[in-house]
């Protein structure tokens, strides 16, 4: 148990890593996944399954989705496509795929031996942490709900895109982009330096 | 453990790059609150991290909105981190 955990530490930590070091955001995302995905593993080997499946859930899927979706829409264009050649090259993936395949192997063999397994911390059942958040942190509940509801706004606030006529008119050198990409959030950008760079 | 990554972390890139450190150090956050909560056997440690949860969903939504109204902007993220972003 312990030398899964050191594993699944280390695989962690070489991940986070190369996160860092890698110079395409695409691909520190792929390292950054992995990272996550073992930092679940590490969870369940420490008597949380509860968290460790919100983790894959919300952190590796829905922020890395959000992560990888805003990427991609800032290299739309047509310089994207000789670059996705590149990204597609097959010895990218290979270094995460190794950690990938660790994480696992480890999965499997925590779930094999499932049954005569004794842990070693202590389990915590997600009946105790729901008594306890609901419980003496309701208000904790509430101001996360509160916080959540407040970045909804935000965000689309942020995000919106106003009409032409209300644009502002000093940054002149992107209103020529935002013609060409006619108010679609998801093309902006779109053959940025071959118009007005 | 996790306090060399974060630390490697927060020095490192800029914008894109900034906000998946921060995320990791969230996440070296939420890790040290479970591992606490496993060690005196505690709820309370999964409790917050299930806000640290919340917050870093928010924050990063907020976050890359910011980074495209940014991008829209200046067509480019940074003098340093364009050429990240462009591979």
């Amino acid at each position: 148990m312990y030398l899964l955990f050191y594993i699944s530490g280390a695989v962690a930590i070489l991940a986070t890593v190369m996160t860092i070091t890698r110079l395409n955001a695409v691909h520190a995302l792929l390292y950054f996944v992995v990272s996550l995905l073992s930092i679940a593993v590490i969870f369940y080997i420490l008597g949380a399954p509860f968290i460790a499946a919100l983790e894959v859930i919300i952190y590796a899927g829905a922020i890395m989705v959000l992560f990888i979706f805003v990427v991609m829409m800032l290299n739309l264009g047509e310089r994207a496509v000789e670059m996705e050649g590149k990204w597609l090259s097959p010895g990218m993936w290979i270094g995460p795929e190794i950690l990938a395949a660790i994480l696992i192997a480890e999965v499997v063999y925590l779930l094999s031996r499932q049954p005569v397994e004794v842990h070693a911390i202590q389990y915590v059942e997600p009946r105790e942490v729901a008594l306890a958040l609901f419980g003496p942190y309701l208000i904790g509940v509430e101001l996360a709900s509160m916080l959540l509801l407040g970045a909804l706004v935000g965000a689309y606030h942020l995000g919106y895109r106003k009409p032409k006529a209300l644009e502002n008119p000093d940054a002149d050198n992107t209103d020529a982009t935002r013609a060409a990409a006619g108010g679609d959030l998801v093309r902006a950008g779109h053959d940025r330096p071959a118009g007005a760079a | 453990m996790f306090a060399l990554g974060t630390i490697g972390l927060l020095v490192r890139r800029n914008l894109v790059f900034t906000l998946m450190s921060i995320e990791i150090m969230l996440n070296a956050a939420g890790l040290a609150f479970i591992a606490a909560g496993a060690h005196w056997v505690q709820a309370d440690g999964q409790v917050m991290f299930l806000f640290i949860l919340a917050m870093a969903a928010s924050e990063v939504s907020v976050g890359l909105a910011l980074l495209l109204r940014l991008y829209h902007q200046h067509g480019a993220l940074d003098t340093d981190s364009a050429s990240e972003m462009r591979g």
